[in-house]
């Protein structure tokens, strides 16, 4: 019993960073309906961000975090502004395309500038753990896992219960009929990039104080953990995606529980893969039909 | 595997490693060299020259340039050592040494095209390196087909010495360093015996060859004596989370932990273990081998062993002269396991050369073969005939105080 209570803590863990991170890619896909393939990069980017702070500039835990999340919003704008604003026009295929163009450019450019893997110093030296009935918790990771939670119940009620929130759902409803409403599209846009990013920079520094050795690479395989995260959920869906990356956290787990740890990877493609042929609107999305 | 790799191609082109275009350049050159063979025989034509040429191939460039840079350090050192002496005395003649050092950017298709450079334009007698086993297999098996010397110092893959049609020992390519089996038996008694422990747990990267033959000869080895295993769990190379696989150990109570990973997968494990509440000792091996380890672990390895191919702290006076001239040499830079193997590398063959008497590769060869006790700064060496792998030691190192600290020889 403590086992399986263990293994639901580690649950948890992975499944924060994943939601975190999927609601990025479903609040793009939400607001202009392309995936953002950049975001798992833009994740990295936070990370190192916080290295710098933290590491280089010397500055207080507060300070970093929320200057690394600052700039990863901003980062976030500015990749919406240059890479995929030009292209709104386009087909969807260019503007991913570009977002994948735009990934392999943020990871290489911090493998130019930093081409070591860093480590983060240990920031909370005399966090302890707890410990009842066999299952230990270290606090770090409590504080990790409710901090995570926190940051998705505010986007949940920004979305559903602000004025910028109702434009989100607006632009993905009709985004022709907006701007007649006297609301600024690519205010908007910009302001979804800046909310998605920044979640995926405050998932960077959790995951970098979780797993505190990070590379330019980290962000591949982690985004499309969050991708496949999104698409459980129904992308373009809130809520779904925060489910999603627990769900996809718990298959994981129980796969490395019951099979090979090399299956979780096969485990989670597969989702992917069925979802998309059976269920491409995922667990709480509904399905569209197209009016002609 | 092939999921993730498909998409890490398609996404980055970056870790995976691309095994087809390496195989293919490498098929052609195989091609190549066995022309080349039946036209003219280059493997001689140094016989009576002036100089002794020795070609390098070290990994200047790509994934791992420590590694080259420290390679090419010692292999000057040795040289300059020959040379300012007057030279290496064979048959009654004082010889210079000439060094050709090339770059292979840890690359398959580049160290083939490297050793098939130094062997036809640069007519060298033998060849020190490549080091990754990546570069050192493809070349050995051109150093094979052209009859050239090779000697790899770091390579512990057991295909580099070991012909891939017949599964014999190759004639023309030896190694200074021992193989992966052997690390992982040592490491499976020091468990059993020095530490006593009944349960040994495994945590190991399976997607690199190295390591997963060190996990796999320590199950059984220690299998062997008794011991019980309580858990072998696996990752694959670029995992960041080990806490379903540690929690799964944990529940099996194992008194150790062999953990062979590459120093930067080592810190991840063993903090996650530690907030898991998993307080047992690890073992390491090779792998763990950089100072990085020190600075990203930090307290968390504190009193860990692993194996290493020498310790720089070594109290024997061979060791310890080769370290403060390196050191000198290098800007106060302490050598590390790579340099200390290419000096030895270097060692062997001028003291085969020496042995010899005459500068033609196939004597220069049968006198390495016949190598009977040669003392490196990595241990005593010899080699039996038919087989480049050498008959050497251990070092088992600790960490103390935040230092690799030699804790004890380990013999075959």
């Amino acid at each position: 019993m403590a086992y399986f209570l263990q293994q639901f803590i580690n649950v948890l863990q992975t499944g924060s960073t994943y939601s975190l991170i999927a609601l990025g890619y479903t609040m793009v896909y939400g607001v202009l309906s392309m995936i953002n393939f950049a975001h798992g990069d833009i994740f990295m980017v936070g990370a190192f961000l916080f290295f710098l702070f933290v590491s280089t500039l010397k500055l207080p835990f507060v300070p970093s975090m929320l200057a690394a999340t600052v700039l990863t919003a901003l980062l976030g704008v500015a990749t919406e502004r240059f890479a995929y604003r030009p292209l709104r026009g386009a087909p969807k295929m260019s503007a991913v395309i570009t977002a994948l163009g735009v990934g392999v450019l943020l990871e290489h450019l911090t493998l130019a500038i930093n081409p070591y893997p860093r480590h983060i110093p240990a920031m909370f030296e005399g966090s302890g753990t707890w410990s009842a009935g066999g299952v230990v918790i270290s606090q770090l990771k409590a504080a990790i896992i409710v901090f995570s939670l926190l940051m998705m119940a505010l986007l949940d009620f920004t979305i559903n219960k602000t004025k910028l929130g109702m434009a989100i759902r607006a632009i993905s409803w009709d985004m022709s009929v907006v701007p007649l409403m006297g609301v600024s599209v690519n205010g908007v846009i910009a302001a979804t990039f800046a909310i998605g990013a920044g979640l995926g920079g405050i998932a960077g520094v959790l995951y970098s104080l979780a797993y505190p050795v990070i590379n330019p690479y980290m962000g591949v395989m982690v985004g499309w953990k969050a991708f496949i995260s999104a698409v459980i959920g129904g992308i373009g869906n809130v809520r779904g995606a925060i489910v999603g990356g627990y769900v996809l956290g718990l298959v994981e787990t129980l796969t490395i529980v019951f099979l090979p740890a090399t299956y979780r990877d096969v485990t989670a493609f597969s989702l992917l893969l069925i979802l998309l042929v059976y269920r491409p609107y995922g667990l709480m999305g509904k399905p569209k039909t197209f009016k002609v | 595997m092939s999921v993730y790799e498909s998409i890490c191609r398609f996404k980055a082109l970056r870790t995976c490693r691309i095994t087809f275009l390496p195989v293919a350049v490498f098929l052609s050159f195989l091609i190549f060299a066995g022309c080349s063979r039946t036209n003219s025989d280059t493997s001689s034509t140094a016989g009576n020259a002036d100089t002794i040429r020795i070609g390098v191939i070290a990994e200047l460039t790509g994934d791992i340039p420590s590694v080259g840079s420290s390679s090419r350090a010692a292999a000057e050192m040795a040289v300059n050592q020959v040379n300012n002496a007057g030279g290496l005395t064979v048959g009654g003649r004082k010889l210079k040494v000439e060094l050709f050092v090339e770059d292979d950017a840890a690359k398959a298709d580049q160290a083939a095209a490297t050793m098939q450079n130094l062997i036809n334009q640069k007519n060298v007698i033998a060849v020190v390196g490549p080091n990754s086993s990546t570069g050192a297999i493809p070349a050995a098996e051109i150093a094979e087909s052209s009859k050239m010397l090779m000697i790899t110092p770091w390579s512990t893959n057991p295909k580099t010495t070991l012909d891939s049609r017949t599964n014999q020992h190759k004639r023309y390519v030896f190694r200074a360093c021992y193989l992966d089996t052997f690390q992982g038996r040592i490491l499976a008694s020091f468990a059993r015996n020095d530490l006593k422990a009944q349960k040994a747990a495994v945590l190991f990267d399976v997607a690199a060859e190295a390591l997963k033959g060190q996990a796999e000869v320590f199950k059984d080895s220690f299998e062997l004596k008794n011991g019980r295993m309580a858990g072998y769990e696996i990752y694959t190379t670029g995992d960041r989370d080990f806490s379903t696989q540690l929690t799964k150990i944990k529940s099996k109570a194992p008194d150790i932990i062999f953990l062979p990973a590459y120093y930067g997968d080592v810190p991840l494990a063993v903090q996650q273990a530690h907030k898991l509440g998993l307080n047992v000792p690890f073992l390491g091996s090779d792998a763990w081998a950089s100072s990085d380890l020190l600075a990203l672990c930090g307290k968390d390895c504190e009193g860990f062993y692993f194996t290493a191919h020498y310790s720089p702290d070594s109290a024997a006076a061979k060791s310890k002269e080769f370290v403060d001239k390196f050191k000198a040499l290098n800007n106060g830079k302490v050598p590390d396991d790579v340099a200390a193997l290419t000096y030895d590398a270097f060692g062997l063959l001028l003291d085969a050369i020496g042995r010899a008497g005459k500068t033609d590769t196939e004597s220069v060869r049968n006198a390495l073969a016949n190598t009977t006790g040669f003392a490196g700064v990595t241990g005593n060496m010899k080699f039996v005939e038919g087989s480049g792998d050498p008959i050497k030691g251990a070092v088992i190192l600790r960490i103390k105080d935040g230092k690799f600290k030699w804790f004890a020889n380990a013999n075959p």
